[in-house]
């Protein structure tokens, strides 16, 4: 890990398409970094975290991705260089301040990195493409294939935000964020002294019509300018540069991101040469050189993962400039999933006409084995479950949030009877037990989930007096991401890879969280910097326990207690996270 | 040689990454180009995990594409089935004898190994974990036993040197000699005794 601060130019090192991005802002000279956990962008902010002390760069875990970006607006605002993290979800959540930042654009030079998870490999909630926020915010946006381009293209990001002074995104995929490859290293630029300074400019930085909408036309003549830049950049190539092959061949292929690297393996394999042009910018487009591409040609195919995007774009520019071209894409490749080379290469024969014979692996219906994922041994989740499930009446409604607890979904507990997005958990139970007459309501909510987003929900349930029974997960840290802090926890930072806990804040920590019988009274009054129990309170509700998440007959107690009630229960089940566990001093 | 391409299966805790760090540090050594794939994530334990580790001359997608793996290596029994679809006949198979449950449906080692046989006659059966255990006591090192397997048996086309500089530079030093020591055993083991099947 130490390599990525290495300082020698035109070294080459294995680095992980995360790492990669981490290096590209250091040798950027980024000064601010801001994020909320999650896969596949989690390793950035992890990275950060292990070293951004001793490099003199800020870093901070956010309580959520929304707060992440405003933290980096500020920065940004004050003139520092800034990078935000986050993964799709999270750019969902940070979207309302996403646009006016636009609209106002940048002081600093700001990236905001944003990882898709095509086959949901680690998201649970839907199958997003964060493409769509190019059209909706109007900002622009770089897709990286691999390592090296993660690096390059996070500062060409910061390059492009400084010279039109507006917010750019790097977007990634799991197979590009988590591919590794040997990436050359250029110079590390050391950060300054970090110190911003906010100078006035009201006209810049307030959005309120009806200067909001000069603001928009500023933003959209930026955007005209920066495809200029688009057209030129050598991130949207032709394979062969003399446009030798699309003189030649009636047929070419337009692909951008991880697709890019398939095409390649695909032409590779099929013994084929063939046009193609790789778009490293998804927005701003280089309409004319697209156009200039597809102009002679008489079929084309558009080689990307999930919607069609790139597809409907050429779709509309051969409207103009070849209106018969054949364009293929979706009709050849799937919508759903993430893109696999074999795909590519079945697709490519197909959109050529080049005999390929299907290995005879197919023909064999060959059974796949699924190892299910399970709570750790010592996971202080078991008992929780076990306890619940034990005195809840049968037809129990039980709400899931996204964390390790998901796995309360697995035909071994059965304890999920709906899973949506962050903190929804307590939102919905809210609306179904102000709806269901007869039936129970409870939902779990890990401690890293509550302060993102369960807090204006609790709220909502007291406010508008509705009844459900929610968990409180608290094990002391967002494990499900790799272990980082959340503001419950007593340590603003620590480190995935090495857990160095700060002396002083060893002891609030460890004791209340370890025990495994201890006496839960005990649990409330340990000092904490921001204790759920105070907050939970302070938000008005009334049935409030904390109990030992190791203690069965603690949690059948309180359960059973408040089960019936009228108003919102909250039960506060504390016990460590067992890996977190071993890995804290003795 | 024009290209390698390697896939490691096993279940989460098992040191995946760890091995795909060393091979692909040692494939940099000798001057190939590499593409890597893993999956971060799932903190859990037990869950199928697959790691693609590709070298040779240029290297394109990080994914080994159908049929095109030269060697699985499975660290789980029953995981070696999801190497498959990575296989062709010429694949060669090293499989840790070593089972877990998958609390879904569980097969046995005969019905493994003949599906498993149904594309591919040239696997090796090895209690990896056992091994290690009973020589070393510890069986987290199965995986670089393996490895040291595949070398021995020339499966895996890098020198010794190399591993074994990529594990001195990967592994940290208080497991470095047990880890070194696994990787030794596996070789020894090869010239003593013919195994596999
Ligand atoms: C908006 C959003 N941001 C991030 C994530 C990624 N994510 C998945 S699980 C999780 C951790 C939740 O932590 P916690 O609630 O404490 O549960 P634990 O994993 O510790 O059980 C995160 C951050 C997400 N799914 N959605
Ligand atoms: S990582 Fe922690 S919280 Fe998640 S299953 Fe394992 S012990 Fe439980």
């Amino acid at each position: 890990m130490e390599e990525i601060l290495l300082n020698k130019p035109g070294k080459k090192i294995i680095l992980l398409g995360n790492e990669a991005i981490v290096r590209g802002g250091l040798e950027e000279g980024v000064n601010f970094v801001s994020t909320y956990p999650g896969t596949p962008a989690s390793e950035i902010g992890n990275i950060f975290n292990q070293i951004a002390k001793k490099i003199g760069v800020y870093f901070e875990f956010s309580t959520n991705e929304k707060v992440a970006l405003e933290a980096g607006i500020g920065a940004s605002f004050a003139g520092l260089k800034t990078l935000v993290a986050m993964k799709n979800f999270g750019l969902n959540v940070a979207l309302d301040s996403l646009l006016p930042f636009c609209y106002t654009g940048t002081k600093g030079p700001a990236v905001i990195v944003v990882a898709d998870d095509p086959s949901c490999h680690s998201s649970a909630q839907s199958e997003e493409n964060s493409r769509f926020i190019a059209e909706t915010a109007h900002i622009p946006v770089l897709e990286p294939s691999d390592p090296q381009e993660c690096k390059d293209f996070v500062r060409l990001g910061f390059q492009i935000s400084e010279k039109y002074k507006i917010p750019v995104i790097v977007r990634t995929t799991t197979r590009v964020a988590h591919q590794k490859m040997p990436v050359k290293f250029d110079k590390i630029t050391r950060p300054g002294n970090g110190v911003g300074k906010f100078v006035k400019e009201p006209k810049r930085f307030v959005t309120l019509p009806p200067r909001v909408l000069e603001q928009k036309k500023e933003l959209l003549e930026k955007i005209e300018k920066i495809r200029e830049f688009s057209e030129k950049s050598k991130i949207n190539f032709q394979s062969d540069k003399k446009n030798a092959l699309a003189q030649k061949f009636p047929m070419g292929i337009i692909t951008s991101g991880i697709s890019y690297l398939y095409v390649m393996e695909a032409l590779k394999e099929l013994n084929l040469s063939l046009p193609v042009l790789k778009l490293g910018f998804f927005y701003p487009l280089p309409e004319e050189k697209i156009k200039d591409f597809i102009k002679n040609f008489k079929k084309v195919l558009i080689v990307e993962e999930l919607e069609p995007y790139l597809e409907r774009e050429v779709e509309r520019l051969a409207k103009d400039i070849n209106p018969k071209l054949q364009i293929f894409g979706k009709t050849l490749l799937p919508e759903t999933g993430e893109l696999k080379p074999e795909q590519v290469i079945l697709a490519l024969a197909k959109f050529t006409g080049k005999k390929y014979k299907k290995l005879p692996i197919t023909s064999y219906q060959l059974p796949k084995i699924k190892h299910l994922p399970r709570f750790c041994p010592g996971c202080p989740y078991w008992s929780v479950f076990a306890a619940v499930k034990k005195v809840a009446p049968k037809d129990t409604v039980f709400g899931g949030d996204i964390g390790c607890y998901m796995l309360a979904g697995t035909p071994a507990i059965a304890a999920q009877d709906y899973l949506s997005a962050m903190g929804s958990s307590v939102g919905i139970a809210h609306g179904i037990a102000r709806t269901v007459k007869k039936q129970k309501t409870i939902t779990f909510i890990g401690d890293s989930t509550f302060f993102h987003a369960g807090i204006p929900a609790l709220i909502n349930t007291v406010f508008n007096k509705s009844n459900p029974l929610i968990i409180i997960l608290d094990n002391g840290t967002t494990a499900m991401t790799g272990h980082q802090p959340h503001p419950g926890t007593s340590v603003r930072t620590d480190s995935e890879y090495k857990f160095e806990w700060d002396q002083r804040d060893k002891s609030l920590l460890s004791p209340p969280l370890r025990s495994e019988e201890g006496d839960p009274s005990s649990l409330e009054t340990k000092e904490r910097p921001l204790q759920i129990e105070k907050i939970v309170a302070g938000c008005g509700v009334k049935n409030l326990k904390v109990v030992n998440s190791f203690d069965l007959k603690a949690i059948e107690k309180a359960v059973e207690e408040f089960l019936p009630k009228k108003e919102t229960s909250v039960i506060i089940a504390r016990g460590i996270c067992a890996l977190l566990r071993k890995h804290l001093p003795k | 040689m024009a290209e390698f391409n390697l896939i490691i299966n096993g279940v989460g805790g098992q040191g995946l990454i760890t091995l795909l760090r060393i091979i692909s540090l040692a494939s940099q050594k000798e001057g190939y180009d590499i593409k890597t794939s893993e999956l971060h994530g799932l903190s859990q334990r037990g869950g199928s995990v697959e790691v693609h580790i590709r070298f040779g001359k240029k290297i394109y997608s990080p994914l080994v594409p159908q049929g095109k793996a030269n060697l699985v290596i499975s660290l789980e029994l029953q995981e070696s089935l999801n190497g498959l679809h990575y296989s062709s006949p010429k694949t060669h198979f090293l499989i840790n004898q070593y089972k877990t449950p998958t609390f879904t449906k569980d097969l046995s080692e005969k019905e493994i190994l003949g599906i498993v046989k149904k594309i591919s006659k040239n696997l090796f059966l090895i209690p990896a974990s056992e091994i290690c255990q009973k020589e070393l006591g510890s069986e987290v090192v199965a995986g670089i036993y393996l490895l040291g397997l595949a070398f021995s048996k020339k499966l895996l086309p890098l020198k010794s040197d190399s591993i074994i500089s990529a594990i001195k530079k990967i592994i940290p030093e208080k497991y470095r000699e047990l880890n070194l020591k696994a990787f030794e055993l596996a070789r020894q083991s090869f010239s003593s005794k013919n195994l596999g099947g």
